[in-house]
């Protein structure tokens, strides 16, 4: 049976940002992709990589060689050892993007009030009836 | 190719030797306890002199973290490999490492063109491994970085080295001047026979000399990144043409960061232009393929990975199960990481051949 | 094995170069005076790549018992020790002169003229099924555009020949002129094993011997396609098809795999690689089935090719008259019997398409014309 976790409060995380979080034994990144919220497995599909300890950036693009361009910054994220590229909204691989994605887990922003009905785990901090809450189901 | 989410467990119970781990000075003061005052003077005031136009990096601006895992990056500063504290919680510890097979590239004079800096370099940081990684660690083993170019010097390094139980190889860029089976380099492979110390062959960023392909200098780090193989199977051409194993029987050849898959073929292509080609090379004794089946061992990293992943089950049979060892080149950025670096299934058998056996037999570790 | 019957396109065939003399009718007045004045005509082109006694470069029982003459010397030989007894339709030859290798780049590019109009005069125009590739002399990419623009009009030439180890790796754009001018033409960049040894053939130096320099041609061609593509040029020029001659094959899984698993990782660095870089040379690079580097056993050449996964790549060679096989055996034995016909006849006209241009009557190209 999944369970609600909180794991921030929105606003906790910048746009741009990212938050690893442990839940049920599993470590996960929240991603702030211009105020969307994703949350990804925190291990590369190739070898295991810890993938929020990668760069969070764009996707070079060319129509040929000496044409660069940078498109879709802040969407993309570089796993740190061997840099394979991942859409953090979709987390597929650029690559290879039909047989290699990252687990992806549903996030949603509650309001507090909401949330204390329950049932809901919130590990590391008070939920307060006024605010927004970052919930993952897991 | 996805990566099961659970941590394999078989894998994580067996306790394995990686054949390539690469530690570094935080700075190079780091090897001033090592160094005559004399080159640590030198070493402030003129620095590298080596054969490219950059004297502190390599001329392919490398990709990933300045070629690193970005995540291995010390917290207090410094490049990924020179904390001894990280490579333990991040590497040595979690991924079961019995031994790991120090490959000190850095400041071992291997690049450099003034000989008796050279030499000065290799010996301090041989010392610099004993001191600051063996010492601290008795699962790490130091390899006798030898400057090639310069045999005298490097003999007289291995032999003082072999008094030393911390070392298991010898450790020389595959770059050197000239290909290294030629015979101004014979010396070091009768000091390598004579104590027993394998030679690992890993190569290194500088150039010895030659543009690292036969027509000239490639444009890409991509290009460059190629070219670890296709200069690895110049090399071991060169290794058994010129003889260097009838005359040295008992010399093994440890090939890291090298590629392997090339092996098989390029010893089919040797034994093919042999059958035509052998008179110009009378003190070959045996096809080529021979002396690559007894002479040579592979590290895995980078592992291959094939579109269909049995076919490395294919390179792996015609190589030899006993002369593939696990590398996974910690903590760079193309680091294998043993949990998942051979995907396909392989028997428990040949597992442990690869990730522990081969090597403590071929370094002769307990 | 023998071939199983007639039609094969023979891709990788060399004729004798000739005495320096025999190319002077074909050059100019200036260089004619400087030619002989200088005792340039004294002295041998042999290239060091191909000793010309070597064993692997004549076979022996195609050699004239007296030595009188390199093996290939003349039609009658390619007749009667190539094109009659393998019933060979097409044979594409390549013209290896070392006056690719001259440093000075007016001369080269005037030796590789002269010989190219020699091989239009003595053998295009003497041998209706031969093909030829055009030499030129790399080092000056507009000389050579030039000397392609003069040839490109005789449709018998259907390739750019460039050595695989010249001054600089192929890929570089100081050479895409040449590629423009191939693609503009409709034809293939034919890449032979050889180097004007600008470089030493290996990345870790010179060698010592003959036979590790040939050992080493099939780094440099992995090189070559390597170049090639992180270059881009593939995508650039996207009607080029690479022709690697006197490759081998059995390398080419290594460097599909490595493509590919590199590009993963530095994709960034080239994003005008857009796709699968192995996907890429399977699509557009050609090797040639000589020379044949595997054991004998079918099961591990049928693994090889299952590696490689692309029946169209390999193109049929002889090398004629290297010595690449004994006998009548052009195919080696364990080839995949289903790749056959592809290897002997539908992947060299893929390889060529001016092979695919309708049959022409042979226009003998400026047969007047020294000038």
């Amino acid at each position: 049976m999944p369970q609600r976790h909180v794991v921030a409060a929105a606003g906790e995380i910048a746009a741009g940002g990212r938050k690893l979080v442990n839940v049920a034994g599993r470590e996960i990144g929240i991603f702030n992709v211009a105020g969307d919220y994703y949350a990804l497995a925190n291990r590369c599909p190739h070898e295991g990589g810890s993938l929020c300890e990668g760069f969070v950036t764009g996707i070079a693009r060319s129509d040929g060689p000496n044409d660069y361009r940078m498109e879709r910054k802040g969407e993309f994220l570089r796993c740190p050892w061997h840099g394979w590229e991942f859409d953090i909204r979709t987390g597929q691989s650029w690559c290879d993007p039909q047989s290699v994605r990252i687990r992806q887990f549903a996030v949603k922003v509650e309001h507090g009030e909401d949330l204390v009905k329950g049932p809901y785990v919130a590990e590391t901090f008070e939920v307060k009836l006024d605010g927004d809450y970052l919930v993952i189901e897991v | 190719m996805n990566a099961p989410l659970r941590e394999t467990k078989a894998a994580q119970r067996l306790m394995i030797v990686d054949c390539d781990i690469h530690p570094i000075q935080r700075s190079p003061a780091d090897l001033h306890p090592f160094l005559a005052m004399r080159w640590r003077e030198h070493m402030a005031t003129f620095g590298n002199h080596v054969r490219q136009g950059l004297s502190e990096r390599i001329m392919w601006p490398r990709m990933m973290a300045s070629g690193q895992r970005a995540d291995a990056y010390p917290k207090e500063g410094g490049p990924p490999g020179s904390s001894y504290e990280l490579m333990r919680d991040q590497h040595l510890d979690p991924n079961g490492v019995e031994h790991g097979m120090l490959i000190a590239l850095s400041k071992g004079g291997m690049e450099e063109r003034n000989q008796d800096y050279a030499a000065a370099l290799m010996s301090a940081v041989n010392d610099w491994q004993v001191e600051c990684w063996v010492k601290r660690d008795a699962r790490l083993r130091a390899g006798v970085v030898i400057v090639a170019d310069d045999p005298e010097s490097a003999v007289k390094e291995i032999y003082k080295r072999a008094q030393q139980k911390e070392f298991s190889q010898i450790i020389l860029s595959p770059r050197s001047a000239e290909p290294l089976g030629r015979r101004r380099f014979w010396p070091i492979f009768a000091a390598a026979e004579e104590t027993g110390f394998p030679l690992g062959l890993h190569p290194a960023a500088h150039p010895g000399g030659a543009p690292s392909t036969g027509a000239g200098w490639p444009t890409y780090y991509m290009q460059e990144h190629f070219t670890f193989g296709t200069a690895s199977e110049s090399l071991a051409v060169s290794l058994v043409m010129e003889g260097v194993f009838e005359r040295f029987p008992r010399l093994k050849i440890a090939m890291i960061e090298s590629g392997f898959s090339w092996a098989p073929t390029l010893a089919w292509r040797m034994d093919s232009i042999f059958e035509r080609m052998h008179k110009e090379v009378p003190h070959l004794k045996r096809r080529p393929s021979e002396y690559m089946r007894d002479h040579f061992w592979f590290a895995t990293q980078p592992i291959e990975e094939p579109e269909k992943p049995q076919h490395l089950i294919d390179i792996f049979e015609w190589i030899g199960w006993d002369k593939i060892i696990f590398s996974s080149d910690y903590p760079h950025w193309d680091f294998d990481d043993p949990r998942y670096a051979i995907s396909v299934k392989i028997s428990d058998e040949h597992r442990a051949m690869i990730f522990r056996d081969n090597a403590k037999a071929l370094y002769g570790l307990d | 094995m023998k071939l199983p019957g007639t039609g094969a396109i023979d891709c990788d065939v060399h004729i004798a170069m000739p005495p320096v003399k025999a190319l002077l009718p074909f050059m100019s007045d200036y260089w004619q005076d400087q030619i002989v004045t200088r005792f340039i005509d004294r002295s041998s082109f042999a290239m060091t790549s191909y000793p010309p006694r070597s064993p692997l470069t004549g076979r022996a029982d195609w050699r004239e018992k007296s030595g009188a003459s390199l093996p290939g010397s003349t039609p009658e030989h390619l007749r009667s020790q190539l094109l009659d007894p393998f019933g060979v339709d097409i044979a594409i030859c390549h013209a290896l002169h070392g006056g690719m290798a001259l440093f000075n780049e007016d001369m080269g590019a005037e030796f590789c003229s002269a010989v190219n109009r020699w091989v239009a005069a003595e053998w295009l125009d003497r041998e209706p099924r031969l093909r030829a590739s055009i030499l030129v002399h790399a080092q000056n990419p507009q000389l050579a555009v030039e000397e392609i623009e003069r040839c490109a009009g005789d449709k018998r030439f259907v390739a750019v020949l460039l050595p695989v180890m010249g001054d600089s790796p192929l890929g570089r754009r100081i050479y895409w002129p040449i590629y423009e001018a191939a693609q503009k033409h409709g034809l293939s960049i034919a890449a032979h094993a050889g180097s004007t040894y600008r470089n030493p053939p290996t990345g870790v130096g010179w060698t010592s011997y003959q036979i590790e320099d040939y050992v080493s041609q099939s780094a440099a061609f992995q090189n070559l396609i390597v170049s090639f593509m992180a270059e881009g040029l593939f995508r650039k020029f996207p009607d080029i098809t690479l022709v690697c001659l006197e490759s081998g094959f059995t390398w080419m899984p290594t460097l599909l795999w490595r493509c590919a698993k590199t590009w993963r990782g530095v994709r960034a660095e080239v994003p005008w690689i857009d796709r699968n870089p192995a996907q890429i040379v399977r699509e557009r690079v050609k090797l040639s089935l000589r020379p044949f580097d595997a054991p004998e056993d079918p099961a591990i050449i049928a693994r090889i090719f299952e590696q490689i996964d692309c029946p169209e790549m390999l193109v049929f060679s002889t090398d004629y008259p290297h010595w690449q096989f004994d006998g009548e055996d052009a195919l080696p034995d364990g080839l995949p019997s289903s790749l056959v016909g592809k290897i002997l006849i539908d992947n060299p006209l893929a390889a060529f398409p001016r092979l695919r241009e309708e049959k022409f009557d042979a226009p003998s190209l400026e047969k007047e014309a020294a000038p």
